[in-house]
């Protein structure tokens, strides 16, 4: 549990604008932040800031206001170093988001060097995100996917894990946090197992990077990818973290201009890392947004917000088990930052737009996971997914919604 | 909670718990399945035309509040229409949903008026047009069949 006098809830609220909407007249209870999270004032201002006094294209001119828009751009990837331990800052390759960071491993790493014969595991908890890139390249390569299948309660099976990594594995590829269940992944152990046959791992990161401290050296990660939009940071910007080794191996993602060094019509010889994979003009209030964000995070503390966050979960569960007619789906031992949950006779759908009603945001669908729903045989399920700025009262209103909703319905 | 009311009335409420028409159909003459993949509505229309009526009409799945009553009342209203006036009354639902004003060809909604509050609710107007489109599918497949042979 949190100590309030450590974690000052106000002025974290306070720092979030959107905070203060009414939705029907009701405080908005924002419960939607494993699809997207919400911007403190520090990153709106960061971006704004750019716009009004230092932007222009980066890289390019040796003008003032080029050099000031490179030099954020540039200590943007600083801070994303920082935040996730990579060893050294080529190491961070800025994309539009996880799935662009998925794609270009599947298509840079593991497309040119998959042949039929092969294998990619995955597991039965991953977004589609990291699903189809892989399936692609299995089309593109006759390698074939491999499934770690989940237990009832939304934990890997981890002896099929191990049962299924061989020879044959090429690639590894794995969600670290997932986005439907909560599940906490055992990642060490996974890419020990790996690393032993010397099969690369790559580390979807997304529902991790706001909810848990990552260390990717530690982890001994070779990639691990995130999106900006899920840690307080603007949309369109993301994170493709890679060891520099794989990464020098790669070929290039995109063609285009910054990613050259010299280009003549007879030869062009790429430029180094990060830039090899950033071909045009990138997303610079992106990653200026992003720095910010990551800035305000540690300011408050990646763990901090962890402990408070895991007091949220832990209440939220305790309020939700009481209530008649609703099952939680992923009861992981594990979990970080979200509960999915259904109703008995209510569909998610109704339940999104009940509670919308009293102001209270979640996510109803099948979060693009859909082989989840599969598994747990619904088809839909409603999520409340947590960040640094809810609290315990919101979870009180949740509660009771999620009862008015019961009643309306019976 | 007020303005919901006006999406979830009672009917709405009573169809969904207790939908009309809700069974598979043994050899149905027309049949489609729909689905809408953002919040995983999926849903089975099973047809039975005599004559160019309507005979029978159910559907089976697994859908939202608004998806199964909708369904629910479809398979009220259809019955005994002629392909002609389902077809009507499936332009007639969807222009009250979708559209704003009148169409000199739209018939009255009788019953199925009081889905039209989905209006006001644009994310869920899929979920109250999806049974319809799939109904649609069926007849169309259906006599797209019928002209092959
Ligand atoms: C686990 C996980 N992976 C990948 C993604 C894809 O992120 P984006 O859509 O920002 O690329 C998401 C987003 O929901 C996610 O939850």
């Amino acid at each position: 549990m949190t100590n309030s006098a450590q974690y000052d809830i106000q002025s974290i609220r306070d720092d979030f604008p959107i905070l203060e909407r009414k939705i029907f007249d009701k405080p908005l209870v924002y419960l939607d932040n494993g699809a997207s999270t919400q911007h403190p004032t520090a990153v709106i201002n960061a971006v704004k800031n750019l716009y009004e006094h230092s932007y222009a294209n980066v890289h390019r001119g040796v003008h003032t206001l080029s050099q000031e828009a490179s030099n954020l751009y540039d200590d943007a990837r600083v801070k994303v170093r920082g935040f996730i331990h990579a060893s050294c800052v080529h190491e961070v390759v800025f994309t539009s988001g996880a799935t662009e960071s998925i794609n270009l491993v599947a298509q840079c790493y593991a497309r040119p060097r998959l042949k039929k014969g092969d294998e990619i595991l995955i597991t039965h908890m991953e977004h589609h995100s990291n699903i189809v890139p892989w399936q692609m390249v299995c089309e593109q390569t006759g390698a074939e996917l491999k499934v770690v299948p989940i237990s009832d309660k939304g934990e890997l099976e981890m002896d099929q894990f191990h049962a299924l990594l061989s020879e044959k594995t090429k690639m590894v590829s794995v969600v670290h946090v997932s986005n439907a269940l909560g599940t906490v992944n055992p990642i060490t152990s996974i890419i020990n197992a790996a690393h032993e046959l010397g099969v690369p791992v790559l580390v979807d990161g997304a529902q991790a990077i706001p909810h848990l401290p990552v260390n990717v050296k530690n982890l001994d990660a070779d990639f691990y990818v995130f999106s900006g939009h899920k840690i307080y940071g603007p949309t369109g910007i993301g994170v493709l973290y890679g060891k520099e080794k794989l990464l020098n191996e790669m070929p290039p993602y995109k063609g285009g201009g910054d990613m050259i060094l010299s280009v003549t019509f007879e030869e062009t010889i790429y430029n180094q890392l990060p830039y090899k994979f950033e071909a045009g003009t990138p997303n610079i209030a992106g990653a200026v947004g992003l720095g910010a964000a990551i800035d305000y995070v540690n300011k408050i503390g990646i763990g901090t917000i962890a402990a408070h966050e895991h007091g949220l979960l832990m209440y939220a569960t305790s309020k939700l088990e009481q209530i008649d007619g609703l099952r939680i789906i992923g009861e992981a031992d594990q979990k970080a930052g979200l509960i999915s949950f259904v109703l008995d006779g209510v569909h998610p759908h109704d339940i999104g737009t009940i509670l919308d009603g009293e102001g209270v945001a979640i996510r109803a669908g099948h979060h693009c996971a859909q082989p989840i729903m599969e598994r747990y045989n619904v088809p839909a399920t409603a999520r409340a997914s947590f960040a640094m700025y809810n609290t315990f009262q919101e979870i009180d209103v949740l509660a009771e919604a999620i009862k008015k909703t019961i009643n309306m319905f019976n | 909670m007020d303005n919901l009311r006006d999406l979830y009335q009672e009917v709405i409420l009573d169809h969904n718990k207790n939908p009309r028409n809700f069974r598979k159909m043994e050899e149905p003459d027309g049949f489609a399945h729909g689905k809408n993949p953002l919040c995983g509505d999926q849903i089975d229309v099973y047809l039975k035309i005599t004559d160019g009526v309507v005979e029978d009409v159910s559907f089976d799945g697994n859908g939202c509040a608004i998806c199964t009553s909708s369904a629910s009342m479809m398979t009220t209203a259809l019955k005994g229409k002629t392909e002609a006036e389902a077809e009507a009354l499936f332009n007639s639902f969807h222009h009250a949903l979708t559209d704003e004003g009148t169409f000199p060809d739209d018939v009255p909604l009788g019953k199925l008026e009081v889905l039209t509050g989905v209006k006001d609710y644009p994310v869920r107007v899929k979920c109250a047009t999806l049974a319809w489109h799939t109904f649609d599918a069926a007849l169309k497949k259906m006599q797209g069949n019928v002209s092959t042979e």
